[in-house]
């Protein structure tokens, strides 16, 4: 099966792993990640003010695409879902949707509204529920048996809930079932929802450090021994803080347990 | 019209906030990450905008400490999405004549060649109109 495919800018750049290896592993699991054609960067961050219209035209030329495609808009960084999922959330208010919808129709290539009736998906969403992680088990060849992983949610897989409604927001399963889907065993810790110091990094890089390293300190103490994450900057802050733990792509952790990774090596 | 009533009607437009929701409970202060950063802390922007009490906040460095992951409005018991009240106040201040906090020339001295692209373009989202 086919799916549309938001990359973002930066698994083009300094996330090549994230994105290389979500490719790769679909393959094996029997769906294809197809590049929305010309996607422009989500901006990073959905903008709430109601009255922000310009800042969520990328994200609509993305999911438009996806709808013209009849393919759900599947993405892997935490940023673009999160992004891509509250604007197209913002879609469904006609009100809102027609301010948008009256600059779309400059585009040159303009055929119709749109009004948030694409469906958008992380790629650990697709795996859980479109894929099954029985099935992702099954296709391990590599159990990552023995290693202590813990999940980091961060704030942008799961918040704001109602509107992200992957899993619950202040009790989530969906990479510890991950994880032990690859045979590996997940460490739950108390900071594995709370932010990493996010964009502060540019602000302020020693209260960003402060932040990444409260969430590293508490997985350790936990007892885990690698940290797990979907998000790029959350990576950064998290190899910044000065903790030892290393820290992997979720899509990295995949393709060790599913061969993808030496095949590539 | 004042200035500052006019202000106050923006802020509660873009944000759709209803800030005599609060209870005062002050679990969105006392849950974020944050707390420390700033200056005025969430519960505090509650109620300052209902007060009209804008010209310190336009003027706090905790319009830029704010790190967005609504930690505050997921957990608020009454749904006031007080991080939502913090990004409409923040708007009003860098939609001024030179409201900008950050500017292209600032980057290439806060970043490393670790830096991902989404930092930076998620700091001018923030930080710049």
């Amino acid at each position: 099966m086919k799916v549309s495919y938001y990359p973002g800018c930066t698994l083009r750049n300094k996330a090549k792993d994230l994105d290389f290896y979500a490719r790769e592993c679909a393959k094996v699991l029997g769906f294809e990640l197809e590049e929305v054609e010309d996607w422009q960067c989500c901006g990073g961050a959905f903008t709430s003010s109601s009255d922000e219209i310009a800042t969520k035209l990328s994200s609509v030329r993305a999911l438009k695409a996806a709808k013209e495609a009849g393919q759900p808009l599947v993405t892997v960084c935490s940023a673009c879902h999160n992004v891509i999922k509250r604007t197209n959330a913002a879609m469904k208010d006609p009100a809102f949707a027609a301010k948008v919808n009256a600059y779309m129709k400059q585009d040159k290539d303009f055929t119709e509204d749109y009004n948030g009736e694409t469906e958008v998906c992380h790629y650990l969403e697709y795996l859980r529920d479109k894929v099954g992680f029985d099935e992702v088990a099954k296709k391990v060849v590599n159990p990552l048996t023995g290693r202590k992983i813990a999940a980091y949610y961060g704030c942008l897989l799961l918040r704001p809930g109602k509107v992200m409604a992957m899993d619950d927001p202040e009790n989530p399963v969906i990479l510890e079932d991950f994880i032990r889907a690859l045979g590996a065993e997940p460490v739950v810790y108390p900071a594995r929802n709370e932010c990493c110091g996010g964009y502060m990094a540019i602000e302020n890089a020693d209260a960003a450090k402060k932040r990444s390293l409260s969430v590293s300190e508490s997985a350790a103490n936990h007892g885990a021994a690698e940290l797990v994450t979907a998000c790029p900057l959350c990576r950064y802050n998290l190899v910044k803080s000065g903790s030892e733990l290393p820290v992997l792509y979720f899509t990295e952790l995949l393709a060790e347990a599913l061969g993808v990774k030496e095949a590539n090596a | 019209m004042t200035n500052t009533k006019r202000m106050k009607e923006d802020i509660l437009r873009m944000s759709g906030v209803n800030p005599r929701k609060c209870m005062k409970c002050g679990k969105c202060s006392g849950t974020c990450p944050n707390y420390d950063e700033m200056e005025y802390h969430p519960h505090q922007f509650v109620s300052m905008v209902e007060e009209g009490r804008l010209e310190p906040l336009l003027a706090s460095k905790s319009l830029y400490t704010c790190l967005s992951c609504m930690a505050c409005i997921e957990r608020c018991p009454r749904g006031v999405e007080p991080a939502k009240l913090i990004e409409a106040v923040r708007l009003l201040k860098e939609r001024q004549k030179d409201g900008n906090h950050l500017t292209a020339n600032d980057i290439p001295a806060r970043i490393d060649d670790d830096m991902p692209q989404q930092a930076i373009v998620t700091a001018f989202r923030k930080y710049t109109k």
